[in-house]
């Protein structure tokens, strides 16, 4: 537990001190959602239509921007190496990992998220279930991005390869959370998507951290 | 008394055979200098024996128990410096080391992380972020890491590096004070380090040209579909 808590103190301290990475996150968020009225028009009703897809997707984009990140930094000054040679065990300091990925970029997004949904005319309704929906979806797309960020180390251009690896697997959250925000504008219970989005994230919070070890195991070689 | 040996070690890297049957032992005490060519495998090997690669046969044992039983005992009785120093650029010296020490569950961390910063001359420069620091001043940080907790095996590939004379006297007597515990070093340099009696490994001994291995595990066993491809392109070549 020690590890898990050095490692994710490190990461959050290593972020702080960056800065930059949650930061452009969020902008990117902003600008792409921003996008959306400029493309489809300012007609509020066809906005408010599209409001809960466009910010998932928008999320989904900004959320995988970062993800190039998580391990190259540690993988190239050779971090990466010893914290696979450390005694804890590399499943729980990728845990960290991912944790500190997620509280600088994805808990961003949840905060801008009700923001975005103002400005595309989102009705009320659907704030709560969004940033519920939210806060299930981001860590399952930090966990699921974190497989991908390990893969393609020591590939050139790999951030371009993370996003085809990991944006497939986004769908499902995609799908269930904009699912969920449909549900709560149309006044029924959206507790089956929220059900199944919680579902993803303990499947991936189980399995992904062994994924993401293999892969970076493999990547040592 | 800890003794630490591989036996019959072959070392495959990509298509490439970097030796092959090689075998040594060392016990607490010990040094053993890697030497060979570029190549020949020194970083491979050391790299082995940390366990961040598996060898293609062969096995490592510690005290007569193979190495990858329990990865977790080896990793935390052995220290791998390797070429990179692993420091962040814009956290201090002394956070730089504190989550090595927190990995190992140190006791008393900072009084470990002073005692290994005097040791290395660098307690000066406790507070200074990574991007400040010289070459060999990341290098001397990269070798406090390897004081702070206990252990028992150290695996030095190439610590000389962008250190000043003076540094490399400093170095071989750490390693010397480490003998002493009873610490086993395994090391490779192209300097010259004081090191007492080392005893030396040299890897040119054991590089196989591949064709003659392809050979060799084909009298031993039936060829395999892998085998077969590879050894159609060593054909090729």
């Amino acid at each position: 537990m020690t590890g898990f808590l050095a490692i994710l103190q490190r990461d959050l301290r290593l972020a702080l001190r960056q800065g930059a990475d949650s930061v452009m996150v969020v902008a990117f968020f902003i600008v792409t959602t921003t996008l959306f009225p400029f493309g489809v028009g300012p007609e509020v009703n066809i906005l408010a239509r599209i409001a809960s897809g466009v910010i998932w997707v928008s999320a989904l984009l900004a959320a995988m921007l970062s993800l190039e990140r998580v391990f190259q930094a540690d993988y190239e000054d050779g971090s990466l190496e010893l914290l696979t040679l450390s005694p804890v065990s590399l499943e729980l300091l990728i845990l960290g990992k991912v944790l500190a990925h997620w509280l600088t970029t994805g808990l961003p997004l949840i905060i801008a998220a009700p923001l975005m949904a103002v400005m595309l005319n989102m009705d009320q309704d659907g704030f709560a279930i969004l940033m519920i929906a939210m806060l299930l979806g981001t860590p399952a797309l930090s966990l699921i991005g974190a497989i991908g960020a390990a893969l393609i180390l020591g590939a050139r251009r790999g951030g371009v390869l993370v996003s085809l690896l990991v944006l497939p697997l986004y769908i499902p959250v995609l799908i269930f959370g904009a699912g969920a925000v449909e549900a709560a504008l149309l006044g029924i219970s959206a507790t089956a998507q929220l059900q199944i989005m919680a579902a993803i994230l303990l499947l991936t919070l189980a399995a992904a951290p062994f994924a993401t070890a293999h892969a970076v195991r493999q990547a040592m070689e | 008394m800890a003794d630490f040996s591989g036996s019959d070690l072959t070392c495959l890297r990509g298509e490439r055979l970097v030796f092959g049957g090689l075998s040594f032992a060392a016990k607490s005490g010990d040094a053993v200098m890697l030497r060979g060519r570029n190549g020949a495998g020194k970083s491979s090997l050391l790299r082995l024996m940390a366990g961040l690669l598996a060898p293609r046969s062969g096995v490592l044992c510690w005290n007569g128990e193979n190495i990858n039983d329990d990865r977790t005992a080896h990793y935390a009785r052995s220290q791998y410096l390797g070429h990179q120093d692993a420091i962040k650029p814009v956290l201090t010296v002394r956070d730089n080391l504190r989550l090595w020490g927190q990995l190992r569950g140190v006791r008393n961390l900072d009084a470990a992380i002073d005692e290994a910063l005097v040791a290395l001359q660098i307690h000066h420069l406790s507070r200074v972020t990574g991007r400040y620091l010289s070459s060999g001043q990341k290098r001397r940080t990269a070798l406090a890491r390897i004081l702070i907790g206990q252990s028992d095996l150290w695996l030095l590939d190439e610590p000389t590096v962008g250190l000043d004379r003076e540094s490399c006297a400093e170095l071989a007597q750490l390693i010397a004070e480490f003998r002493a515990r009873g610490g086993i070093v395994i090391y490779s340099t192209h300097v010259d380090l004081d090191v007492k009696n080392p005893t030396i490994l040299d890897l040119d001994d054991f590089a196989i040209p591949m064709v003659e291995w392809l050979a060799e595990q084909d009298d031993l066993e039936d060829m395999t579909p892998a085998k077969g491809a590879l050894s159609s392109q060593e054909a090729a070549q």
